[in-house]
């Protein structure tokens, strides 16, 4: 299976290099031809405009309005953004969103790290571990979402179950209700269902170091951990920025497992910045507030996936 | 050493001195981690209602029956709707993703036309802003079109939410094929239309299982953008009617049917995933780390 994995790795890249070429070749297309590309790139052009930058613009055109669901809107000017420096709840908000961000992130990529290190192993079967390591990613997060709520429940759920069997508890835990338990128990729970996904671009990065790099570095007597080190951390750069980047953004976006397993308890405490935007537009009915809080989300991702892309850049080639 | 003795293959700083048991070992370990709670609920699905819901819970069921899965349909308009709702979606999504992708895909790894790197870029950038920042217009735009709350809408929401992983697969796919061919059928006097549908969709079907799998499994398993646009019960997908079941909107949680319900969303996503593995991971590494 790994051989598969660096098949469509190497198709991938050759088809760039044949890419670079059909452009040159795409010069030459006939004065007649002119607006034949035109023709196919349209409707996905005018999907994009009409469903992706219009409602963009609209985004920051809302932010300075006051705009409720029903009835006429009216221009405030920057008073949205001045309102949410006093907004506590949004900093609350903010300041949660980050905190969950700074715990999964590792959490994630320790174990994904792991796992691509064990499934990239010259062994047999090692393509079914693989695969079933990877699995939890293909369900929705929904989904993942409300079976981690039978799984921590504190009655019926197997994970309290099991611990109390083993003694490892004294009294029931009620997990997603526990002001100290919430957040460890989420955090699980996204690993659980989103290490594979890591997993599986880490091991793309691994498998496309060559390897005599590894044969030369062993010819002069690196060992192991040696190797890993000097050769295959610093060559994977530009994989752990893309999966840094990737998994920054989606914890900075979390909502559905808030909403799912917790609905932002226990005490508002695990409201996370896109539930915050959620429940402003959609149960204050409050739009050109969700719009200017929209708008700040999406300079901060802007930021920090510049800034994230900036440290990790690889100028190496090999 | 055992280590010289190992096939040469690509694997990472290449010798491996622990035991292979010690290995085998732990890979069972995490693989027992992670199938737990799916094969759990899957048990539990198929076990009587009480003992669905048994505290403490139990693992193995004492007789096996469908009981979960039946009551499924005392929620709302019966879990059929649901499921139908969600199908729908995704059929949608997938056949507009695809063609949309294909067309877009051909037009710009294959011609010349005016704004082309500019009209490109502005699919690609969609890819750097988070979806959920602009879900509030899109609400409006939805309503503006009376879209709003109808299942043709959301799946033109997701379709746009594809294209851009999609046009950069299929622009590969095409940038791929050897320009000999198309020249050949030129000669034989094939319109660009005609040369697109019966030349190179055979060239590039990997592509478009890649695209056609994303699109499935993101419109099956999306969830804030149908709660948001999906106000009415009749339209709601299968992830909103779970969560319905789970918040107590029908009454107490009925674990067991909830469990069902689980297994309903999860196993198109496994079959899917299982059955086109090649093409599912060739898609993530190969859009996303060119990308």
């Amino acid at each position: 299976m790994p051989e598969q994995l660096k098949g469509s790795l190497d198709v991938g890249i050759a088809s760039f290099r044949r890419n670079t070429a059909a452009r040159s070749a795409a010069q030459t297309t006939p004065v007649g031809r002119r607006y034949t590309g035109l023709f196919f790139a349209l409707p996905a052009i005018i999907f994009t405009t009409i469903f992706f930058i219009l409602p963009l613009l609209m985004t920051a055109f809302m932010s300075l309005h006051q705009w409720p669901l029903l009835g006429q809107s009216r221009f405030i000017g920057l008073e949205n953004y001045v309102n949410m420096t006093r907004d506590s709840q949004f900093w609350n908000s903010l300041w949660f969103t980050t905190r969950y961000t700074l715990l999964v992130t590792p959490a994630i990529f320790i174990l994904a790290f792991v796992l691509a290190l064990l499934v990239n192993l010259p062994l047999r079967l090692i393509g079914t571990f693989r695969t079933i390591y990877f699995l939890p990613a293909v369900i929705g997060l929904g989904t993942s979402s409300l079976l981690w709520v039978w799984l921590l429940n504190d009655r019926v759920g197997p994970i309290n179950g099991l611990l109390n069997q083993l003694g490892l508890m004294e009294r029931p835990v009620i997990w997603l209700a526990d002001t100290n338990a919430v957040m460890p128990a989420i955090i699980v729970s996204i690993v659980w269902k989103t290490a594979g996904f890591t997993m599986i671009l880490l091991l793309a990065g691994m498998q496309a170091i060559p390897t005599e790099l590894y044969e030369v570095a062993k010819v002069d007597g690196a060992n192991y951990w040696q190797r890993m080190r000097f050769i295959m951390l610093p060559l994977m750069r530009r994989t752990f920025a893309l999966a840094l980047v990737l998994s920054v953004i989606g914890s900075y976006l979390a909502f559905d497992q808030f909403y799912i397993m917790t609905a932002g308890g226990p005490q508002n405490q695990t409201i996370s910045v896109v539930y915050w935007i959620y429940k402003n537009s959609f149960t204050n009915f409050n739009l050109g507030y969700g719009a200017a809080l929209s708008i700040i989300l999406l300079l901060i991702l802007v930021i920090l996936s510049a800034v994230q892309l900036y440290i990790l850049r690889d100028d190496t080639t090999y | 050493m055992a280590t010289t003795a190992q096939p040469r293959s690509n694997s990472a700083p290449v010798a491996i001195r622990w035991q292979p048991v010690l290995i085998y070992i732990v890979c069972i370990v995490l693989a027992i981690l992670f199938l737990f709670p799916i094969v759990w609920t899957g048990i539990n699905s198929v076990k009587p209602p009480a003992e669905a819901s048994a505290s403490p819970p139990t693992f193995l069921p004492s007789r096996i029956e469908f009981e979960n899965y039946a009551k499924l349909n005392n929620y709302g308009k019966g879990v059929w709707t649901y499921v139908s709702n969600s199908l729908v979606t995704a059929l949608i999504t997938v056949v507009g993703s695809v063609v949309l992708s294909t067309l877009a895909g051909y037009g710009f790894a294959r011609f010349n036309f005016p704004m082309k790197n500019v009209s490109f870029l502005l699919i690609l950038a969609t890819l750097m802003i988070p979806f959920q920042s602009i879900l509030i217009p899109l609400f409006l735009i939805l309503t503006q079109l009376r879209l709003q709350n109808t299942l043709f809408g959301l799946s033109l929401v997701y379709i746009t939410f594809q294209l851009p992983f999609g046009v950069f697969i299929m622009r590969n796919s095409f940038a791929s094929v050897p320009r000999e061919i198309e020249e050949a059928a030129l000669l034989d006097g094939c319109s660009a239309l005609s040369m697109l549908y019966r030349v190179m969709f055979a060239l590039v079907r990997p592509g478009i299982i890649t695209v056609g799998i994303y699109a499935f499994l993101n419109s099956w398993n999306e969830f804030l953008a149908a709660l948001i646009f999906m106000t009415k019960e009749a339209n709601f997908t299968l992830p909103i009617l779970l969560t319905s079941v789970r918040s107590g909107y029908y009454g107490a949680i009925d674990w067991g049917a909830l469990q069902a319900g689980l297994m309903v969303s999860i196993i198109p996503c496994v079959l899917i995933f299982l059955l086109l593995q090649r093409y599912y991971v060739g898609g993530l590494t190969g859009g996303a780390l060119k990308g």
